[in-house]
């Protein structure tokens, strides 16, 4: 007990002895803040529950999520204890194929992100730091972007590239990245001139030192949180290109194309199509909860 | 952030010069914006493992009427002026000729739009009538049960699939219930009877007095207008509410209130009129937001517009159509963009002051 109590004094300390101490004492208030709101709590839940499965998907799921049963007497069947959420045309056990499909949810958010944010992150902060026409340049090509409805870009990128989840990744990052530009020259319009910046440039720093090694870290929190609160709508693009056919193929236990698998039969077996929907819909509605409360602790001005 | 000099106002009139210098600037924007867009859609079209060739010849054709198509599209020539040629040709409205319907894919366009103009514009009126009073509503009662039913509701709007929602709907309000019609815009028995003149069948059947035809186009209209007025209320109530708390905190408000003038008065004309401002931008945005909506509620309605134009030429590998519907829809996305822009300088002075 009593050593639980000094680890949180020692977290919580107005002087923190090292960099460390200090920025774990930061991440710290920010969970304490964090923890306070329910609903982000929920979300929490939900997306650490999406993690699990995609994790221990074998072990969760009952039945093989490819290779259905026998098709003469498993097709379509209701749900019930030994199928709890039916199963579908090819005699699949649809709650199997949910589990395995957290997997490619989680690539798909996962590789988006990690493609989408540096690309962001390498024009906004550029753009603010060199200004002049390097910015004029740059911020066209980012506004060109948002031109386009992101779907009926991704689209277009998936028709050039041809369908499949790697493709629908690729296109979805392409079209991701501009608001994260946006908002990391934003960020580094208000840092670049701080004497600090001075002071290294001072003692001989390059450009891209200064960006990389000083910019950047620092915008990173605010574009995180703004990735954070994407991750709902990437995921629904994702499910839109799945149903359109454009995304995972079959038969990949993807939760949009599992929805357009279903739709031809929703009017007598609503299961087929409804179950992934519910997956969709709860996962998406986590990142949208955990976001919010991100938001609101890191940046309590826009939250209002 | 500039400052505003007072000396600068000179009243309504005062407005114009600013007012046109900004559209000067806008059109330059535009023009730079609408050349990437070509250029963007340009090399996406460069990029497609289809052979465009082939696309126009057919795969039978012999070798001299493949080269011979090969030299007509100008495929011999360096990239740069393969763009030139793309960019004359846009430009003069040519955007090629639909692979699946024979057609020039402007006239395809031009065909199918309206049906996705009503779909729309169905959808941002319901959006706007109901979003904008529960957003107010729930920044009036900000942290009472009904803010928080009112967000709640408006987070599932964000997190359902908008597919999805429209097969349960189809499910229940027309299989299991028969409240609404079902896929299409018209009932064929009807179709026939109704000529096509402005596109927008609501409009058409009631200027020919077709009411039995235009109950019929309103109980398809129904469901998918609902459901996308329902995602544009999700965002427009969740603005209205973040605009109006902030406008409520305003002095102004204080003082109207010590000067005795009644509640409803200070929520829907003191402030719900400088709120109305930053709305309009949220709800232009929203309405460009549903064309893209569009593309999966048209495929679950089997509705006819450009959203369904779009996949079925995406699942024929039409290339043409498939870029010549992104680049309208772009076109439309910035024309908004620009629509709020200037309609925020007239209603907004300081706005109209800033230069």
């Amino acid at each position: 007990m009593s050593a639980g109590v000094s680890r949180r004094d020692w977290l919580l300390s107005e002087q923190p002895a090292s960099r460390r101490q200090a920025k774990l004492g930061q991440a710290y208030r920010t969970w304490v803040q964090l923890r306070r709101n329910k609903l982000a709590m929920v979300g929490l839940g939900i997306v650490l529950v999406l993690v699990l499965a995609a994790i221990f998907a074998d072990v969760i799921a009952p039945y093989d999520p490819l290779s259905g049963g026998d098709l003469r007497t498993a097709r379509l069947l209701p749900p019930s204890w030994a199928h709890l959420m039916g199963t579908d045309d090819q005699a699949r056990d649809i709650f199997s194929r949910i589990v395995h499909g957290s997997r490619l949810t989680l690539m798909v958010v996962a590789m988006v992100a990690v493609i989408a944010t540096p690309i962001g992150l390498a024009v906004g902060t550029t753009a603010g730091y060199f200004g002049g026409w390097v910015d004029t340049v740059l911020m066209r090509i980012t506004d060109i972007f948002l031109a386009f409805p992101r779907l009926i870009l991704a689209l277009a990128f998936v028709a050039a590239l041809g369908p499949g989840i790697e493709n629908a990744i690729i296109a979805i990052a392409i079209t991701s990245w501009p608001p994260y530009a946006r908002l990391a020259r934003a960020e580094t319009l208000t840092i670049r001139n701080a004497d600090y910046i001075d002071a290294i440039r001072l003692q001989g720093a390059g450009s891209g030192r200064i960006i990389w090694g000083h910019v950047v870290p620092l915008c990173m929190s605010s574009v995180i949180v703004r990735v954070t609160l994407d991750m709902a709508g990437i995921i629904l693009t994702a499910a839109g290109l799945g149903f359109l056919g454009l995304g995972a193929q079959p038969p990949q236990p993807e939760w949009g194309a599992m929805i357009a698998s279903g739709r031809r039969f929703i009017i007598d077996f609503w299961w087929v199509a409804t179950m992934p929907g519910i997956a969709i819909f709860v996962v998406s509605l986590g990142f949208n909860l955990l976001g919010d409360g991100l938001r609101d602790v890191l940046d309590p001005k826009a939250a209002q | 952030m500039s400052t505003t000099s007072p000396e600068n106002s000179g009243g309504r009139w005062g407005a114009l010069p600013i007012l046109g210098m900004k559209a000067g600037k806008l059109t330059a924007t535009i023009a730079v914006t609408f050349f990437g867009l070509l250029v963007v859609t340009f090399l996406i079209g460069r990029v497609v493992p289809v052979d465009p060739v082939l696309a126009v010849v057919g795969d039978r054709a012999s070798k001299s009427t493949y080269d011979a198509a090969y030299l007509a599209l100008g495929l011999d020539k360096p990239l740069y002026h393969q763009f030139w040629i793309y960019l004359k040709n846009a430009l003069s409205g040519d955007l090629g000729v639909s692979v699946l319907t024979k057609k020039p894919i402007i006239e395809d366009i031009a065909r199918v739009f309206p049906a996705t103009l009503e779909l729309a514009t169905a959808g941002i009126l319901l959006g706007t009538i109901t979003g904008v009073p529960l957003g107010v509503w729930g920044a009036v009662r900000q942290g009472k049960l009904a803010d928080q039913v009112i967000r709640v509701v408006g987070l599932v709007g964000y997190s359902a699939p908008i597919f999805w929602l429209g097969l349960l709907g189809l499910l229940v309000f027309y299989a299991k219930l028969g409240w609404v019609a079902g896929p299409g815009r018209i009932d064929i028995a009807y179709e026939y009877s109704v000529t096509q003149v402005t596109g927008l069948l609501l409009i058409d059947t009631a200027m020919q007095g077709n009411w039995a035809a235009f109950v019929n186009v309103l109980a398809h209209l129904a469901l998918p207008a609902t459901l996308l007025g329902y995602f544009s209320m999700a965002y427009i109530s969740r603005m209205t509410r973040s605009f109006m708390l902030a406008e409520l905190a305003q002095e102004y408000v204080t003082t109207a209130r010590v000067k005795g003038v009644a509640e409803w008065r200070i929520i829907w004309l003191h402030a719900l009129r400088n709120a109305a401002v930053p709305l309009v931008t949220v709800i232009a945005l929203s309405y460009a937001g549903l064309l893209e909506g569009s593309v999966l509620t048209e495929t679950v309605f089997a509705w006819p517009g450009l959203g369904q134009y779009l996949t079925n030429s995406l699942q024929n590998a039409d290339m043409n159509a498939v870029l010549g519907g992104t680049l309208v829809i772009g076109i439309i996305f910035v024309g908004l963009n620009l629509l709020s822009d200037l309609l925020y300088t007239v209603l907004d002075p300081r706005v109209r002051r800033r230069t």
